[in-house]
């Protein structure tokens, strides 16, 4: 089995990593350096990780994409909640734009993670 | 070789199920419009309740499924399993989004509004250990819980569920909630403290 879910949830937990710093020096702002290159890293093995999904023989895509839609739909709503507490909180500028992009990651995650799980169990490959 | 085959994962029954109570949806779409609502409105009561009654559920339900739910599972039947799964599964999808939303966003208003957000605040690294709590379980939630729990579902709606798959990813799910139900412990012990 492709490690597709600890990578996912390493960027998960890269993405955590950054809010939580950001979010520990409200409502200063943070030094931008640290959370820059958690979003990088995040960012980077999120790549990493659909690169290895595309080059997975014979993966149900189609069971992925079904999957992986609506929960991309569900972690739209969320992240669009996430974003509207940031923006009434007047957070504003480089914190906003490095958030905005951590949400992003994190909202790309999840569909990746539930999607390739239901996919690779749908058609089990000998492991 | 068919005999071999029908040993190893025997066909079972199961109900027909839909992954997704959709009728459940416009109750959880009604609850966070109330969410959103409170915290335009800075309405400090609608906060606290949503997050003292998101925040209790949440903690009772992991709570309940990581250490009443999963080893009482372990003990059932294969067809009893199965049962209890769609009928329980289905509904977490939906419930469990809406209580951590909720948990969460109403929390973090507060401590903002409270001043605990602000480094100046005397108990201000407890507020940031909770943050940490809840990352972890974001992680095994979001990675493991609800990818085997959709997994899952989508196992029991073939015409021919796989036991050995269905028990590979109860497990994992199981294991997941047990993790979660640990650090809702560490939650509690963290929530009373800012609160003393």
């Amino acid at each position: 089995m492709p490690p597709v879910t600890e990578l996912g949830m390493l960027s998960i937990a890269l993405v955590a990593s950054g809010v939580i710093y950001l979010a520990a020096y409200l409502p200063r702002h943070a030094p931008l350096a640290p959370a820059v290159g958690l979003l990088v890293a995040a960012a980077v093995v999120l790549g990493a990780n659909v690169a290895l999904l595309a080059r997975q023989p014979g993966f149900r895509w189609t069971r992925f994409r079904e999957v992986a839609r609506w929960l991309l739909l569900v972690y739209l709503v969320i992240a669009g909640m996430i974003e509207f507490a940031f923006l009434y909180d007047h957070t504003h500028g480089a914190v906003l734009a490095v958030m905005t992009l951590l949400l992003v990651l994190f909202m790309l995650n999840v569909p990746l993670i539930g999607g390739f799980t239901v996919a690779w169990y749908d058609a089990p490959v000998a492991e | 070789m068919a005999v071999a085959e029908a040993v190893a994962a025997p066909a079972v029954q199961r109900p027909s199920f839909s992954i997704v109570p959709v009728r459940a949806l416009p109750v959880a779409g009604l609850v966070l419009v109330g969410l959103v609502v409170s915290i335009a409105g800075n309405w400090a009561w609608a906060l606290d309740f949503y997050h003292v009654v998101g925040g209790g559920l949440w903690t009772g339900v992991d709570l309940f499924m990581g250490f009443v739910i999963g080893p009482a599972m372990r003990k059932l039947s294969i067809p009893a399993r199965i049962e209890l799964t769609t009928r329980l599964m289905p509904k977490t999808l939906v419930i469990m989004p809406t209580l951590v939303t909720m948990t969460l966003a109403s929390g973090f208003q507060l401590a903002r509004l409270n001043g605990m957000l602000s480094g100046g605040y005397d108990r201000h690294a407890w507020v940031v250990v909770s943050m940490v709590v809840v990352a972890v379980m974001a992680v095994t939630a979001l990675g493991l819980l609800q990818p085997a729990n959709i997994a899952v579902l989508f196992e029991l709606r073939k015409p021919q569920p796989n036991p050995a798959v269905v028990q590979k990813l109860m497990r994992r799910f199981i294991y997941a909630a047990a993790v979660t139900g640990a650090m809702q412990i560490a939650t509690l012990v963290i929530m009373t403290r800012l609160a003393s």
